[in-house]
């Protein structure tokens, strides 16, 4: 029970996928400018990460690793990753037009974040049992969650604040993303 | 190398089963968007719009074929209702499509009437009762007020005549002016608005002019 929570909180908050290992940015900056979307694409994301680490490890386990067959992981796990997102996104049209239409073109995208295939690989790299697969996905993708909503919340309040002109737009955000990255290098320190 | 072409042949099949019956499964009915515009347009079907009715607007707008602000008959507040679901900004109705009118009905003078049928068929909510040869006469309760039977009327019988409040329906009116610290707002924003408005900056600017020409239109009314 320990090690999973000690995975846990080492994905969530010291090895942050996003704020300290530098991974899934693109949907960090693209989709965090409405706290709404954020949580849509946090949920969507949570889904697919929690889901393809589980799918790939599978993979990994009993057909890559039986057949000798290592070095296909990357062509396997996009593979797995792509069809999770199908479903993603076939689930999220069926239940909730409003946030598909919003979320766009970065619910597809998902495929391409890489978050969702470092993951993966880090899996495969670690030697885990599956639940701990499971669980290093999950907290992967709470850690990309948390990170995700805390940014949209505060972009939400920075765009109402009194800006000085050549911090405007972008580069304010960029500046509050990486005093966020700063401040959660500070879990380092949890160890 | 035979096993490795075998092996993702294997998990691609698999997958592809999958994902065939989620299609089948998450199948979407129609664009259940549709219904949701639908369900905010004020349902007169009167054609202005350029549509023939309120559902083939609605469709035309899920598509992006239409713009939002071509519903005369809804005026500003379905513009924003609209703009709301959509997540854009609202804008002023289309004068093309026509202007915003006070809610009418259609009284048929009956004395005139000539029994043509004329205005029954151009009716598209069938409120018009009669027969060829007899009077015909007006059910108040479904008519939209859409002036779509005035022109066809070979006798100038029929008038729109507006609903007068009554005490059921009475409502307060919208303040004549803004509320200052509104006001306030709306001008701040529009003095700090940057140069190139970078998206980040998109919050204020659509939702503060959005109230402002709410509170503003309301005075008008």
């Amino acid at each position: 029970m320990k090690e999973y929570f000690l995975i846990l909180l080492s994905t969530v908050l010291v090895n942050n996928f996003v704020l300290v290992q530098f991974l899934g940015l693109c949907p960090f900056m693209g989709v965090s400018r409405k706290l709404e979307t954020a949580t849509g694409m946090a949920l969507a994301t949570t889904f697919v990460l929690t889901l393809s680490s589980a799918l790939s490890y599978l993979v990994n386990a009993y057909i890559l690793l039986p057949l000798g067959l290592e070095y296909l992981k990357i062509i396997a796990y996009i593979l797995v990753i792509a069809v999770v997102v199908q479903l993603t996104e076939m689930f999220v049209h069926k239940t909730s037009p409003i946030l598909y239409r919003v979320l766009g073109i970065f619910l597809p995208l998902i495929t391409t974040n890489c978050a969702v295939l470092g993951v993966a690989l880090l899996i495969t790299r670690q030697d885990y049992s599956f639940m701990q697969a499971v669980t290093y996905g999950l907290g992967a993708s709470i850690g990309f969650s948390l990170v995700l909503i805390l940014f949209a919340a505060m972009r939400e309040r920075i765009t109402v604040a009194d800006v000085p002109e050549v911090f405007q737009g972008p580069a304010i955000a960029l500046v509050t993303a990486g005093l966020m990255s700063l401040a959660f290098m500070g879990f380092s320190g949890l160890d | 190398m035979l096993s490795a072409i075998i092996a993702l042949a294997v998990l691609a099949i698999i997958f592809g089963l999958a994902l065939g019956y989620a299609a089948v499964r998450f199948k979407v009915e129609g664009d259940p968007l549709v219904e949701k515009i639908d369900s905010l347009l004020p349902q007169t079907q009167c054609g202005q719009c350029t549509f023939p009715g309120c559902r083939p607007y609605a469709e035309a707008i899920a598509k992006g074929e239409a713009d939002i602000n071509q519903c005369p008959p809804g005026g500003e507040t379905t513009i924003i209702a609209l703009a709301d679901l959509l997540g854009r900004d609202p804008k002023p109705l289309n004068p093309e499509n026509g202007e915003e009118k006070p809610k009418r009905v259609a009284i048929i003078d009956e004395q005139v009437c000539i029994g043509c049928t004329l205005c029954i068929q151009a009716c598209p909510v069938d409120a018009i009762l009669g027969a060829a040869k007899h009077m015909h006469t007006v059910i108040e309760q479904e008519c939209t007020g859409c002036d779509l039977c005035v022109p066809p009327c070979p006798v100038d019988c029929i008038d729109m005549v507006e609903i007068k409040p009554t005490l059921s329906t009475w409502k307060w009116d919208f303040p004549t002016s803004l509320p200052e610290d509104l006001a306030n707002l709306a001008n701040r924003i529009d003095n700090t608005e940057p140069a190139p408005s970078h998206n980040a900056h998109q919050a204020p600017e659509t939702t503060a002019p959005a109230k402002a020409t709410k509170a503003a239109s309301g005075g008008e009314r």
